[in-house]
């Protein structure tokens, strides 16, 4: 069973620097919460995946300088416009960047729940995508004529964290339509998750909540974080907090606006 | 683009939604992604003339979406030549229609930075009808050659290539797009714009009839509809295109 965590801080414990780290889009249920808590301990040198796109959260990261790798197929504010402390960091060329195209993620981890050690895509012939990833191959269909294809290998993820609304005592968590997480869960060595509430009795003797859980046999650790995806949405739960996403928008824009938002929003909040 | 009172009897955004309209046509499945609100009313506005058809799927909204498996599924659904049309942009697009949503410059050292290529790298390929649309028309956005390629505007005959760019949509005008001789052609130029401004503004080369038509307006009917019909069943996605454009109340969200 995983461990039933005391507090945010207890549960993201096993995530250590260097560790390659995969996250849920924005739709999906971002940890946001996790995330101040880890930028709080001073994470350093994670290998950032994102299921398959990525916004505040990575800016965040990145701003804060514990990253040194992001895989994704896109990183952005969404309406807001481009994410700032990643693009003055892609132009200073302070990170790395592996950038992907969405199907591409979720195969490679597809592979990875499958166990195999690569996953053919269509698509990417004669992009730059390609020229610029080394890591993937380009075969022929051994089942075809003269038929190139793509392989990617599986991605395999030292931990998956997102933020989730509820979870039982016996460490299931619901997860509702957000499938991608399930993909996640599988895929990754181990799991964290951080949910609104605690749900009395076991999701799985329930069929319609059996149908949107993921066994707690995945788990890790679990920790009760309110309001744990803010500012960002939780999907069919509540919104994002769009004032707040204007002012940080507008904040990093500079590393000194930067600064202060997170001594502001993330290092003050120490003690909440 | 803006909100004010049009000069014209129609918005641009009404004239654009009715060009997509058009070149679906008949499909099954139109799926639009996000932050691309004119497409959207484009494809609703098809569903209502189709009487149902062709499915819309509009990422990102709850009710016209019929995903339930995760994200993949879409992708999934694409690959298998299930979906039919797509809509996809570029900060770049050159004269072959190669995209680019990554970066100017050097790849490794880039003088700026866009999002990301999103799923353009695998849906240019297998969507069979893709449809560009780029509301910036300037020698900055449509270039000779871009500086990054996200997905390539055609493939050689042996690669499996059963999608691709049909047209581009820009502010000022209609393209098609030739995969046999990897060009675009002037098809309309908007009500308002001229073939001299077009030329001026494209930084790629592109064929021409000697008569380039005007772009035709949207009728009456098809008015009445995006406001009366399409324009309430956006608020849900894209609220601040429906207020701003067509002055839809947001409802709260629940």
């Amino acid at each position: 069973m995983p461990l039933m965590a005391q507090s945010i801080e207890d549960a993201v414990r096993p995530i250590s620097d260097g560790s390659m780290l995969i996250v849920p889009r924005d739709s999906s249920g971002v940890p946001m919460a996790a995330t101040r808590a880890l930028i709080r301990r001073g994470i350093k040198d994670l290998h950032l995946v994102a299921l398959p796109t990525c916004g505040l959260l990575a800016d965040l990261f990145v701003g804060a300088d514990c990253i040194k790798t992001i895989e994704a197929a896109a990183v952005s504010l969404g309406e807001l416009g481009p994410a700032p402390r990643f693009n003055a960091a892609i132009t200073a060329g302070t990170i790395e960047m592996k950038d992907a195209t969405c199907p591409a993620l979720h195969a490679a981890l597809q592979a990875t729940e499958k166990g195999v050690p690569f996953m053919p895509l269509r698509g990417l012939l004669g992009s730059d995508l390609l020229k610029h990833r080394p890591d993937w191959r380009l075969i022929n269909n051994p089942f075809g004529d003269d038929d190139p294809i793509v392989l990617l290998p599986a991605i395999k993820p030292d931990f998956a964290l997102f933020h989730a609304p509820m979870a039982d005592r016996f460490g299931n968590v619901w997860i509702g339509r957000q499938r991608e997480l399930v993909t996640m869960a599988h895929a990754a060595v181990k799991t964290i998750v951080t949910v609104e509430k605690i749900y009395e009795g076991n999701l799985f003797e329930d069929p319609v909540l059996a149908a949107g859980s993921l066994g707690g046999f995945y788990l890790e650790a679990v920790a009760v974080a309110p309001r744990g995806a803010w500012p960002l949405s939780l999907p069919d739960h509540y919104g994002a907090d769009t004032a707040h996403l204007a002012e940080y928008a507008k904040l990093a824009a500079t590393p000194e606006g930067f600064a202060r938002y997170l001594e502001h929003h993330v290092h003050e909040r120490r003690a909440a | 683009m803006n909100a004010a009172p049009p000069e014209l009897p129609f918005r641009d955004e009404e004239l654009l939604a009715d060009i997509v309209a058009g070149l679906i046509g008949d499909a099954r499945h139109v799926a639009v992604g996000n932050a691309s609100p004119i497409p959207a009313t484009g494809a609703l506005l098809a569903r209502h003339r189709g009487n149902g058809r062709p499915y819309v799927s509009l990422l990102h909204s709850r009710k016209h979406s019929f995903f339930n498996d995760g994200a993949r599924e879409l992708f999934d659904c694409a690959g298998q030549g299930r979906m039919d049309v797509f809509f996809l942009s570029g900060a770049q697009i050159d004269g072959e229609a190669n995209i680019n949503l990554v970066s100017i410059g050097d790849y490794r050292k880039p003088r700026a930075r866009f999002s990301g290529s999103f799923g353009s790298s695998y849906l240019y390929y297998v969507v069979p009808r893709v449809i560009l649309f780029r509301l910036e028309h300037t020698k900055r956005t449509l270039v000779p050659k871009v500086d990054f390629i996200s997905a390539a505007g055609t493939s050689a005959p042996n690669e499996f290539r059963p999608g691709g760019p049909i047209a581009l949509i820009t502010n000022r005008c209609l393209f098609t797009f030739n995969r046999e001789i990897r060009r675009f052609s002037l098809t309309s130029v908007h009500p308002g714009h001229t073939v001299e401004e077009v030329i001026e503004n494209t930084g790629f080369e592109f064929d021409r009839p000697s008569d380039v038509p005007i772009t035709l307006p949207p009728s009456p009917q098809t008015l009445q509809t995006i406001r009366e019909v399409i324009a309430p069943e956006l608020a849900e996605v894209y609220p601040q295109f429906a207020a701003s454009v067509f002055g839809i109340k947001q409802r709260q969200a629940s």
